[in-house]
């Protein structure tokens, strides 16, 4: 399959691309929620006009009313999402938790799909167990308990928790902490019995929860997929997640990158346009041929986790530790280029370098995959 | 092509290929001279080295890809492609290596008049005449276009002076092809692209010692040389036209920079798994700087597959390999780098049977021509300032 988008790609990031610019701008949502303290930190409008435009559901799958696209097209809605820095709940709900979902049973797929689809529910997912992404490692506890389950243990970086209706958990039902099986997910109900949320704005604006689970009772309807066997269904949403980010970091690195080279265009010192200046332009250029490389392995991983291949694993880590290398240099350099009024508030590239810091953080950052794609190399 | 169609070109191939690649032929280059360039002073090293061109000349396999009058065997790129594949399977060496084939030949193939084709696209594809490059002046480097040799229009020949340096195996060549300047109040619209014969009177060359030890460079002096315009009906001694040897030139960059950068995916593997089974015991910081190569590494390679993909259907920016090249040659320092930190005193051996004479550190001090030749990285950023992000006097 060759690198670049076919016909209907290339159609989608048209319209993906004009929807999120005019609907999805910073003016509009980011700085809007945010000025508002919003609780939700996103905006309920926005995210019903993302299913109208066919994206909540674009990788459910068609026999259950989604439109059954592939990672490749996700990812191109999320890199307009990263470009504009739209808040919206699209990666935890119509990619993670769409993503689990695809493993549940039909009455489960029933019960949450069509609500997720439509753009009326909002769901999310609890990986993360401490401050750095470890899902080798799960704690969390799901003691058999009657017919069901008694869940018990924190998560943390929930995001969009507190706003979900649903939230998919990963916990342990057999074994120790670090074992590979023994991993169960669940379809947590918002209105469960003892789970809480604390709830807090991070440094992006968008909302995270530490998630309480206080012997939180689940019926074994809640199971997606097989007791014991939640690794395979936890892999898969993390590869989907890695790659997404992946492609959401392109896009902030190249909004950051577009927005500093036509201000190197603009501002003038010591009588010229300062992109005049050989230094500012090597860095530029420099960045660019980054941006570029990071771009092209994103959409391979991409191609790779749709084609179901072996490789996905290692190209989505290869994918995701390359982007957060640099997309942190696009919004470093998008600070120190535009000088002062980088660093005040009014202008846009401070938002940029605080959405990158977040997303750095999301599903494992450029130590963790760099790490792993030497263990998975065999060093 | 039908895929079928193209599967039995592989069959076909990979037969012809079992018949006629010597064994000795499919064992990696080790010396110099496993290398055979061709010429009118060519030497085989062996039997096998011979046979094998021979066989490759004879059916067109030294260039597979032009067309059979010229000599090549008239592949299509996907039966070109299938018969890279099934001789980096088996490991075969190249039959022939020139820049003839590499830079001159798709000049010609460009530019050239159907005379020029017929004589000098078949004498290439036959390694009969080794060509070198003459372009790199002492003072016109980066800046190729101030370039100062100057050939005088006599009428029905120029007599050309000056001097060019970094002329790969200068000293072994039979022809040059040479960027001289025929209009001197004119900076990028008088230079033509002469072709002519080494053997000359007036042409001398003396080699240039490297830091790695080896002397593939010279520098090669012009004294009063005669060079005709033309050597026959239809066959000019200048590609393109006079005054207009830039827009050859700068064709053959481009070629040159993909090359160079490794966009065939020469130089995108990753390395951390081999140097440390290699080299055992390694430090850990030196583990995640090995990790972080095979990231760039795997994320360029993906580039490279994307900028083919692109160039294939025209989706590509002109300006493209400027950024293959400077991206490209980066990571290639960098990886022999790390083959030297990861090796440790024993990559530092110069003339040990353990390196195969210093391979190791030869081929570090080499890379770091990388971003030098054909253009430095300073020169690749100007150009992706100016043609890609359009930045203002760069």
């Amino acid at each position: 399959m060759p690198l670049y988008y076919d016909d209907d790609q290339a159609m989608l990031a048209d319209s993906a691309s004009q929807f999120m610019a005019e609907e999805g701008s910073t003016k509009k949502q980011l700085r809007h929620w945010r000025d508002r303290e919003c609780k939700d930190g996103f905006g309920h409008a926005l995210w019903q006009q993302f299913a109208e435009m066919g994206f909540t559901g674009m990788l459910v799958d068609e026999d259950d009313g989604g439109l059954g696209m592939g990672q490749v097209e996700a990812n191109i809605v999320l890199e307009e999402i990263g470009r504009n820095l739209t808040p919206s709940p699209f990666m935890a709900s119509s990619v993670l938790a769409a993503t689990a979902l695809k493993h549940g049973s039909n009455d489960l797929k029933g019960r949450w799909l069509p609500h997720l689809i439509s753009g009326e529910k909002v769901y999310s997912v609890a990986i993360d167990e401490g401050a750095k992404h470890r899902p080798e490692r799960i704690a969390c506890k799901a003691e058999k308990s009657g017919n069901g389950f008694k869940l018990s243990g924190k998560k943390d970086f929930v995001v969009y928790g507190a706003s979900s209706e649903m939230i998919v958990v990963a916990a342990r039902t057999s074994g120790s902490d670090r074992d590979t099986d023994g991993v169960t997910l669940f379809a947590v109900p918002q209105d469960a019995a003892g789970m809480s949320h604390d709830s807090v704005r991070l440094v992006d604006s968008s909302m995270a929860s530490h998630v309480t689970f206080d012997g939180v009772e689940l019926d074994g309807d809640a199971v997606i997929g097989e007791v014991d066997g939640g690794r395979a269904v936890l892999d898969a949403m993390l590869v989907a997640g890695r790659v997404g980010s992946a492609a959401e970091g392109v896009g902030v690195a190249r909004g950051a990158m577009d927005m500093t080279v036509d201000y190197l265009k603009q501002r003038k010192q010591f009588g010229k346009v300062i992109g005049e200046f050989q230094a500012l332009q090597h860095r530029a250029a420099h960045l660019y041929s980054e941006v570029e490389i990071a771009r092209a392995v994103t959409v391979k991983a991409a191609q790779l986790v749709d084609g179901g291949s072996e490789k996905a694993d290692l190209m989505a880590s290869v994918a995701k530790a390359k982007v957060a290398k640099v997309a942190g240099l696009a919004v470093r350099e998008g600070v120190q280029m535009h000088g002062g009024i980088g660093m005040t508030d009014e202008y846009d590239i401070g938002l940029y370098m605080k959405r990158d810091r977040a997303l750095q953080e999301f599903l494992g950052d450029q130590y963790y995959h760099t790490g792993r794609v030497a263990e998975l190399s065999g060093y | 092509m039908s895929d079928s169609a193209l599967e039995a070109f592989r069959t076909e191939t990979r037969a012809w290929l079992e018949a006629n690649c010597p064994p000795a032929m499919r064992e990696p280059v080790r010396d110099e001279d496993d290398v055979y360039w061709g010429g009118r002073n060519a030497t085989f090293k062996n039997d096998a080295q011979k046979a094998w061109f021979e066989v490759c000349r004879d059916k067109g396999y030294t260039v597979p890809a032009w067309p059979k009058d010229y000599g090549g065997a008239g592949l299509s790129p996907a039966q070109a492609k299938v018969l890279r594949e099934e001789m980096t399977r088996i490991g075969a060496r190249p039959p022939l290596s020139s820049f003839g084939i590499w830079m001159l030949g798709p000049a010609l193939l460009h530019f050239g008049t159907e005379g020029q084709k017929q004589r000098f696209l078949n004498e290439i594809a036959r390694g009969e005449i080794r060509w070198c490059q003459g372009y790199s002046e002492p003072g016109s480097g980066s800046d190729l276009v101030s370039l100062q040799t100057y050939g005088e229009d006599k009428g029905d020949h120029w007599v050309v002076n000056g001097q060019k340096v970094w002329t790969s195996y200068a000293d072994k060549a039979d022809w040059i092809f040479c960027l001289v300047r025929t209009d001197k109040d004119n900076k990028y619209q008088g230079i033509t692209f002469m072709l002519y014969d080494m053997a000359s009177e007036g042409v001398a060359t003396k080699p240039i010692l490297l830091i790695s030890g080896n002397s593939p460079f010279c520098e090669t002096f012009f004294d009063d040389v005669t060079v005709p315009k033309s050597y026959g009906e239809d066959v000019p001694a200048y590609v393109g036209e006079i005054n207009r040897g830039w827009d050859v030139a700068k064709y053959l960059l481009g070629h040159e920079r993909e090359m160079i950068s490794g966009a065939d995916g020469g130089n995108t593997g990753t390395i951390g798994a081999a140097l440390a089974r290699a080299n055992g015991d390694i430090d850990p910081v030196l583990r995640a700087e090995l990790a972080q190569f095979d990231v760039d590494a795997l994320a360029y390679g993906a580039m490279g597959e994307k900028f083919l993909d692109e160039i294939k259907v025209g989706k590509a920016h002109p300006a493209q390999p400027n950024m293959m090249k400077y991206a490209g040659t980066e990571l290639n320092k960098r990886r022999h780098e790390l083959v030297m930190a990861a090796g440790g005193s024993t990559a530092l051996e110069w003339d040990s049977e353990e390196t195969g004479g210093g391979k190791p550190s030869r081929n570090w001090l080499r890379t770091k021509a990388n971003s030098i030749e054909g253009g430095t990285s300073e020169v690749m950023l100007n150009v992706i300032s100016k043609r890609i992000l359009d930045l203002p006097g760069a």
